[in-house]
């Protein structure tokens, strides 16, 4: 089975990093890219994804009220905030906003938890 | 200027940028543990520019007066680095750090430690991130307050010995209910500019594992 992942970031560089850790955990995956919250909310408009990556810190909305956006799109996608402000009130606004929160810099194993846990939770729904 | 100075691709700038909101991300984090609040830090936007662009930049700030805490660093790559507010702002942050509680004579008697404190926290987070990501050690001095317009952040001794580059980053800090918005300036000569340029090279290939253009990314 394969999926299409959202990735969210304003850094090139570290949307090329979590390509680079897909490339070796799921190369088969589709990807899609956006710089921005109202991109990929636009994106995600005219093709659901199964799975978002998005970035805290960016420009114009952050990554939390985006992953509330996604929530209220579709409830059962997987979505991961990662930032490097590991602060326990921006991982608990990750949690309530229905999100993970991976750490950044971005490591392949984290990433590898995370797709597992969301691969199983789409079986789950039926995707 | 900055395009003379252009030494930098984009990528390299964005590699950088990412390195600093690490950096200040962790910063804002050891912040937290302080003020047991949650402490809003990030740097939107980093630039190369000339010395008169930046000084033309801090001049057009309200009051006119500004704070620095200054530290030297020093290791493969060597210059200083000023984190800097408007005078009238360096108070508020204080009151931010300190809980905001204080009677005010006790926080102007706290605040040339209080920012160099902070200072000292922001500025460490910063170049102790870029010189671990970058596997690179760099040395720092300790914390310096300076006042002044701004010109003379940039008349500090000893004078660079082949030209100066400014690396500038705007800074935005809110905590406590209080924003307030300051940059950091990192003064680098130009053989540490192509030292940073090459371990950025060699950064983005270990990231990305792709091979930057111009580089020997492996070197």
């Amino acid at each position: 089975m394969t999926y299409q992942i959202l990735i969210v970031d304003d850094s090139k560089l570290a949307r090329m990093a979590v390509i680079k850790a897909l490339n070796a955990l799921h190369p088969d995956w589709t990807r899609v890219e956006a710089t921005n919250a109202e991109e990929a909310l636009a994106l995600a408009k005219q093709s659901p994804p199964d799975i978002a990556l998005v970035d805290f810190n960016m420009p114009g909305r952050d990554g939390l009220a985006l992953a509330g956006d996604f929530r209220a799109l579709n409830p059962d996608m997987p979505v991961a905030v990662i930032s490097a402000n590991l602060q326990q009130e921006v991982v608990a606004q990750a949690s309530e906003a229905g999100a993970s929160f991976l750490p950044k810099p971005l490591t392949q194993d984290a990433l590898e938890g995370f797709l597992a846990s969301a691969v199983e939770r789409l079986k789950a729904a039926g995707k | 200027m900055s395009g003379a100075l252009g030494d930098l691709d984009e990528l390299e700038l964005d590699a950088l940028t990412e390195l600093v909101n690490i950096g200040v991300s962790k910063a804002a984090l050891s912040l937290r543990e302080m003020v047991k609040e949650q402490v809003i830090l990030s740097v939107p936007e980093l630039r190369l520019l000339s010395r008169n662009e930046a000084i033309g930049i801090l001049s057009g700030q309200e009051g006119g007066r500004l704070v620095a805490v200054h530290q030297v660093f020093e290791g493969d790559i060597n210059g200083r680095v000023l984190l800097i507010f408007p005078e009238t702002k360096s108070l508020e942050l204080v009151r931010a750090v300190t809980g905001g509680e204080l009677p005010l004579e006790d926080i102007i008697e706290l605040e040339q430690e209080a920012l160099a404190e902070t200072g000292n926290i922001i500025l460490n987070g910063c170049l102790a991130t870029i010189a671990n990501q970058l596997q690179r050690t760099l040395k720092m001095s300790l914390p310096e307050i300076l006042r002044g317009e701004g010109p003379e952040f940039f008349e500090l001794e000893p004078p660079p010995e082949s030209g100066h580059v400014v690396m500038f980053l705007y800074i935005n800090f809110a905590m406590q209910k209080r924003d307030i918005k300051g940059y950091i300036v990192m003064l680098m000569d130009l053989p540490s500019l192509a030292a940073l340029k090459g371990l950025l090279a060699d950064y983005i290939h270990r990231t990305t594992g792709e091979p930057t253009l111009g580089h020997d990314a492996a070197s």
